[in-house]
């Protein structure tokens, strides 16, 4: 880096920080190594659970889909918050925000796409393997 | 290399008294009243502003995973007579896979901090491990392709299938790209130092890993584990 750089550096905003930079956690129990541990640990605990809701009859099986979906989105929010550090402190709005509207098209991409050729399905006649080569 | 340590730690700003972001007891207005995000301090770093653009990539590449997401999610029954994921999917690999993944996603994490600290030995072994993890990974899910195929039961036996390897295989290529992408950080970190543009690397490639991991998540839960339990 260059004395102008230096110079220029300055009058930067040092209180933004950058997704997965750790700054207001950097001396709580979610930062440094301990939070990486920590992490490490739910997340595996959490695969665990997982692979145990599928694999044994602990769960009624209609409800294991539920069971697999939360157990799944609780440890993307080990992620988020332990890997990648994301707060809700101030310094982070932009990152949270982003995330926000990235999670909500996705959510439309599933669940319409989930939707929508369901319902479809259900609306087509059954139709056998000669009808359906009879097709344009 | 060493003698580069801590010249440049602005860009992390490791510990900066200055990045208390809530500064608490200090209301709204007064002339203590810096608000971030608001322009009162100034543009932000070049190394906020490559990481939230390769933050809005990353959202982006994850959007791109929903359309793949949401194609199995509705092709998952159209097997074509051919066989289901219950006879197909192998659990135990699956496990294996996860572990490696999972543990390489958090050797990651130490090479950051190895990173904060400017250690160099500390940062090039934990990427060595992260990347290890990575291939090992890699290797156990082009084993099951291959032995996929040989079943006939590649891409073109059915719907389901076809969507199956469309998703789990662009995951296997992000994995495959992102160690690419190691071995060059590994390189030029070792020939340049943590130098700004190289901090700014290593912190983008440390983004990709940690979602890669994440989608992950959705993958061996909604394909494997859902796949074979019903």
């Amino acid at each position: 880096m260059t004395d102008i750089d230096s110079r220029i550096d300055e009058d930067l905003d040092r209180r933004d920080s950058a997704p997965g930079e750790e700054r207001i956690t950097e001396h709580e129990p979610v930062g440094g190594l301990p939070g990486y541990l920590l992490g490490f640990g739910l997340a595996i605990l959490l695969t665990i659970a997982s692979f145990l809701a599928a694999q044994t009859g602990l769960i009624y099986q209609p409800a294991v889909i539920s069971a697999l979906v939360v157990l799944a989105i609780a440890q993307m929010g080990v992620h988020l918050v332990f890997f990648l550090h994301l707060t809700t402190g101030s310094d982070n709005t932009n990152n949270v925000l982003a995330l926000a509207f990235g999670v909500l098209i996705v959510a439309l991409v599933v669940l319409g796409s989930i939707w929508i050729m369901g319902h479809l399905n259900q609306n087509m006649a059954p139709m056998s393997a000669h009808q359906a080569e009879m097709l344009p | 290399m060493s003698d580069a340590t801590g010249a440049f730690s602005s860009d992390i700003a490791a510990g900066s008294a200055t990045s208390d972001a809530y500064r608490p007891g200090h209301g709204h207005g007064n002339a203590h009243g810096w608000a971030t995000g608001h322009g009162q301090g100034g543009p932000a770093s070049k190394f906020v502003t490559v990481a939230y653009g390769f933050w809005i990539f990353l959202l982006s590449d994850i959007i791109m995973f929903s359309a793949f997401f949401a194609a199995y999610a509705v092709l998952a029954k159209a097997t074509a007579g051919g066989p289901t994921g219950k006879e197909l999917f192998d659990l135990t690999r699956v496990a294996v896979q996860t572990g490696l993944l999972l543990t390489s996603s958090f050797t990651g994490g130490l090479a950051t901090l190895a990173t904060q600290r400017r250690s160099m030995a500390g940062t090039q072994f934990w990427l060595l491990v992260t990347g290890l993890l990575g291939a090992a990974f890699l290797f156990l899910e082009v084993q099951e392709f291959a032995a996929m195929a040989a079943e006939q039961a590649g891409p073109s036996r059915s719907a389901f299938l076809s969507a199956f390897f469309a998703l789990v295989g662009c995951h296997g290529t992000h994995v495959g790209l992102g160690l690419l992408w190691l071995g060059t950080m590994m390189a030029q970190l070792w020939v340049k130092g943590f130098r700004p543009e190289i901090l700014r690397r290593l912190h983008c490639f440390g983004l990709f890993w940690h979602a890669l991991d994440i989608i992950w998540v959705a993958i061996f839960t909604l394909v494997y584990l859902l796949g074979a339990s019903s």
